[in-house]
């Protein structure tokens, strides 16, 4: 049977210049807004089910960690580049807003938005000379630059509390009243995570996008279809720390608390591999990567001490069997349906 | 009228000089060949004037402007595209997307617009669209507009590279090899797009390995030796130049 | 102590760590030269190769040395086991994916470690006891002499192993240009299988003799990897020599910094002055900057 498809967009001739085609929805919304809208709708009923306030919570870190994984998602899955140092970000953006608070009371509001401020500079100053090194060695870059901000994170005692913690940190407040129950902080986090999926999907689906998915396959054909390629590696690499950043402040104002280990190599090396383990340059890949990174562990946790020997089994399975990650797995089941549906 | 002039160029690498003293013109509505032995320089200097590899020395202007402290980038805002020898096709994207990629140098919508989506952002896109569509239509690639780019031929992948070259709106159209690797059968469908994108008007400056097209396809030839200009002319004066036949003395034509 | 006793001090602490990154240093590059990818599992078989060989020793009462050649032997059986296991299922192996995959690697290895062998730190003394040896007013621990003799002489066989034997040059070939590789006859799968037990090998000799000075638990591989990568990456990914100059040099960094700065912020200043190295040379001290044909 003709494939509907091929006979629905080839021109009847070569020469037509308007010949049949499919085109998106002019100036208006795309599926995937609708989609989005649709899952951000879902989300808000959340709590609503829940049942308790443990689960709630585990809705907050779900929300935070989606920030997390989808800004990187951004910068390494879509423009190409290794960054090892979203673990600094996220931690730069919640000792920022959280030493504020606990030092100064600064109000997450204005500290949030500085520790964003902070991760996004800090972004520039590694980002400048690192982003013209490639491959492994930008890797290393990040990662070292992770390393340098662990230590000052641990040792900057007198800002950070040190190993033992930022202590004292305020809850979020509206109108002078503090934010303590938990719906009220999911409803902030859900916002900021809706938000942070709506200026990713405009911008990986716009010209900007484009030339980010082109530049990660080819810096030199990108250049020479006129594609400043440092810059935008600059600006996505700097955009998502930021997004890193708001996240950390997130955090540290809904936890009221922040140790160094948190943001540690660790920290970073996890987020790139739930990046993977969502479907690495998918859109929708980080919302299943923050879903596993947010409650397989309290799957696991029954398991006792055989914990992350299972996670890191199951790890291993996913990406021998998956290895376009979860939203992957399911494209390619979904592409198999529609051919047999259509066979 | 000249559109390209290149005026005592010259490029060394550690001490090997692969380009030098080398001055030329290309007019505007001609198809130029550059060719040479192996080693000629010819690589060089194609980069020099897509902005790759900086000249040691020499200039490089392009409509009476100089260019050669320019980046790649900068010169497709110019009005310079280019194809490459080794492709360079983004075949995680699919063909149109390719080309559309091509209009970057021509639109001007940046991340904050991106971002919010903003209206101008939004007209901006269906007419980058529209543009590359026009040009996957124009050289007969429309039919697959929505594959992967990884899924086409050899020698349409040479097309998509050209088309997407066009939808920057080249003043001077650069193909490094053109036809190299391209299978026999495909060949005179690259040679056919070139000669109907010259008859619309198009500057084609071009390196080439196979003799016999660079003499059928070319206005004027520039032919190098040793990173110098050994001959220039018409297909004809070049063929009967001594020095030209020096050169590829012992080489085969078609290597 | 005087001066130039701190001085010496500090070199010689600074050349034991440094060889025991380089050492690790040497892992990286064996699996990046058969596979492209980073392997995250190599400082879990650091970690391994002293709890190994603290078990054995607490175990049996065998002599130290005996219980770190038996480790060693376990451990390069477990890189290659877990080659087969986990790497050669790949059905298309790329640098990204093999570099997940490690990570899930080192996970499972860590808590296998710990699982098995338990969570307390374990140690036991060097090879020549727990003597000093005393020079110009410097007192060294005479298992740092061990790591260096050790450290020299696992460099030397490595390079005679690489020059002249069938199997080290089959590996440099694989390495060099996999197709060519293939077309001579090389099996290049097997080829990556072997790297696996090299690099393990090479961890567990790191681990073992460096577990007197340190003692290790089974949450001491992580570090340990990511302080070899560094090293790596400081003399060029890919080049045996690069490794030891690497290592030497992120070691005598740590250990100066440490004496002349401040012991708390040496991490941050060697990653500093790493960061500053990468900048001036972007492919590390001795790797060769990769040129794209365009």
């Amino acid at each position: 049977m003709a494939n509907m498809d091929d006979v629905m967009t080839r021109p009847a001739t070569g020469a037509t210049a308007a010949g049949p085609r499919r085109k998106p929805a002019a100036g208006g919304l795309t599926r995937d807004h609708a989609t989005l809208g649709a899952v951000w709708i879902l989300l808000a009923a959340f709590p609503f089910v829940a049942g308790n306030e443990f689960v709630v919570s585990l809705g907050i870190m779900f929300c935070i960690n989606l920030i997390l994984i989808a800004s990187l998602n951004t910068i390494m899955g879509f423009c190409g580049q290794i960054s090892l140092s979203h673990g600094a970000f996220y931690g730069l953006g919640a000792y920022t807003s959280g030493t504020l608070s606990a030092k100064l009371a600064v109000e997450p509001w204005i500290g949030i938005p500085l520790g964003m401020a902070v991760a996004a500079l800090s972004a520039v100053v590694i980002g400048l000379p690192a982003l013209r090194l490639r491959g492994h060695y930008l890797a290393m870059a990040t990662l070292g630059f992770n390393a340098i901000v662990f230590v000052l994170f641990n040792e900057l005692v007198g800002l950070t509390g040190g190993p033992n913690g930022l202590l004292g940190v305020g809850p979020f407040s509206l109108a002078g009243n503090a934010l303590f129950a938990l719906e009220s902080m999911y409803w902030v986090v859900w916002v900021a995570a809706g938000l942070v999926m709506l200026a990713i999907l405009n911008l990986i689906r716009s010209r900007v996008g484009r030339a980010l998915r082109a530049l990660a396959t080819s810096e030199i054909g990108a250049d020479a279809l006129g594609v400043n390629v440092f810059r935008y590696k600059l600006v996505v690499f700097v955009l998502t720390a930021a997004m890193a950043g708001l996240a950390g402040g997130l955090y540290v104002h809904y936890n009221q608390f922040a140790s160094p280990e948190t943001f540690g190599f660790f920290t970073s090396v996890m987020l790139v591999v739930m990046v993977a383990l969502g479907g690495w340059g998918r859109y929708w890949g980080p919302l299943f990567g923050a879903l596993i990174f947010t409650v397989v562990p309290e799957l696991l946790r029954s398991f006792g001490d055989l914990e992350l020997f299972l996670f890191g089994l199951s790890m291993i399975l996913v990406m021998l069997f998956m290895p376009g990650g979860v939203a992957g797995g399911l494209e390619a089941l979904a592409g198999r349906f529609k051919r047999g549906g259509r066979s | 009228m000249t559109i390209l002039e290149v005026a005592d160029v010259g490029r060394s690498f550690g001490g090997l000089r692969a380009v030098s003293d080398l001055s030329f013109t290309v007019a505007k509505g001609e198809i130029k060949g550059v060719i040479g032995p192996n080693g000629a320089g010819k690589t060089t200097l194609f980069n020099m004037i897509a902005g790759v590899t900086a000249p040691s020395t020499g200039s490089i202007a392009l409509d009476g402007q100089r260019i050669e402290h320019l980046k790649p980038y900068q010169r497709v805002e110019r009005g310079i595209a280019r194809t490459f020898q080794n492709l360079q096709i983004f075949k995680d994207l699919t063909v149109l997307e390719n080309v559309m990629v091509g209009r970057h140098a021509r639109t001007r919508c940046d991340v904050l617009h991106a971002i919010f989506r903003s209206p101008a952002a939004r007209r901006e896109e269906e007419g980058i669209r529209d543009a590359a569509f026009a040009q996957l239509d124009r050289l007969g690639l429309a039919h697959r507009a929505e594959e992967k780019a990884g899924s086409l031929s050899f020698g349409e992948c040479k097309i998509l590279e050209i088309a997407r070259a066009l939808a920057a709106e080249p003043s001077l159209l650069l193909l490094d090899e053109p036809i190299a690797g391209v299978p026999h059968a495909e060949t005179e469908r690259v040679a056919d797009t070139v000669r109907a994108l010259n008859a619309e008007g198009v500057t084609v400056l071009l390196v080439e390995h196979n003799m016999r097209m660079v003499m059928r396809l070319c206005d004027s030839i520039l032919v190098l030796n040793y990173g110098r200009k050994i001959a220039e002319g018409t297909a004809e004066a070049v063929r009967r130049d001594p020095a030209v036949l020096q050169a590829y003395l012992g080489e085969d034509d078609d290597a | 102590m005087d001066s130039a006793g701190t001085v010496l001090q500090l070199l010689f602490a600074g050349i034991g760590t440094g060889s025991i990154y380089a050492l690790v240093a040497v892992g990286f590059n064996v699996i990046f030269k058969s596979t492209d990818a980073i392997n995250f599992s190599q400082g879990e078989w650091v970690m391994m190769g002293g709890m190994v060989a603290a078990a054995t020793v607490t175990a049996t009462a065998s002599p130290v040395w005996l219980a770190c050649l038996f480790a060693v032997l376990v451990v390069t059986g477990v890189g290659m086991a877990s080659e087969r296991l986990v790497v050669f299922p790949i059905a298309k192996p790329t640098p990204l994916l093999i570099t997940l995959i490690s990570i899930g690697l080192a996970i499972c290895t860590k808590s296998a470690v710990m699982l098995v062998l338990g969570k307390n730190p374990a140690g036991y003394p060097g090879f020549a006891g727990d003597t000093a040896v005393h020079l110009a007013g410097a007192s060294i621990h005479s298992q740092t002499l061990s790591i260096i003799a050790i450290t020299i002489a696992f460099m030397v066989l490595a390079h005679l192993f690489f020059e002249k034997t069938l199997l080290g040059k089959a590996l440099r070939a694989a390495a060099a240009d996999r197709d060519a590789a293939e077309l001579a006859g090389i099996r290049v799968r097997s080829t990556v299988l072997w790297s696996f037990g090299i690099a393990a090998m090479a961890g567990a000799v790191a681990g073992a003799i460096i577990t007197p000075l340190t003692f290790t638990s089974y949450d001491h591989g992580t570090m340990l990897g990511f302080k070899g990568f560094s090293a790596a990456m400081l003399g060029g990914l890919g080049n045996l020599y690069g490794s030891l100059l690497g290592g030497l040099l992120l070691g005598l960094l740590e250990a100066f910094a440490s004496g002349y700065i401040s012991s708390h912020f040496k991490d941050a200043v060697a990653f500093l002055v790493l960061l500053v190295i990468l900048f001036w040379r972007p492919t590390g001290l001795m790797g060769t900057p990769a040129v794209e044909k365009v």
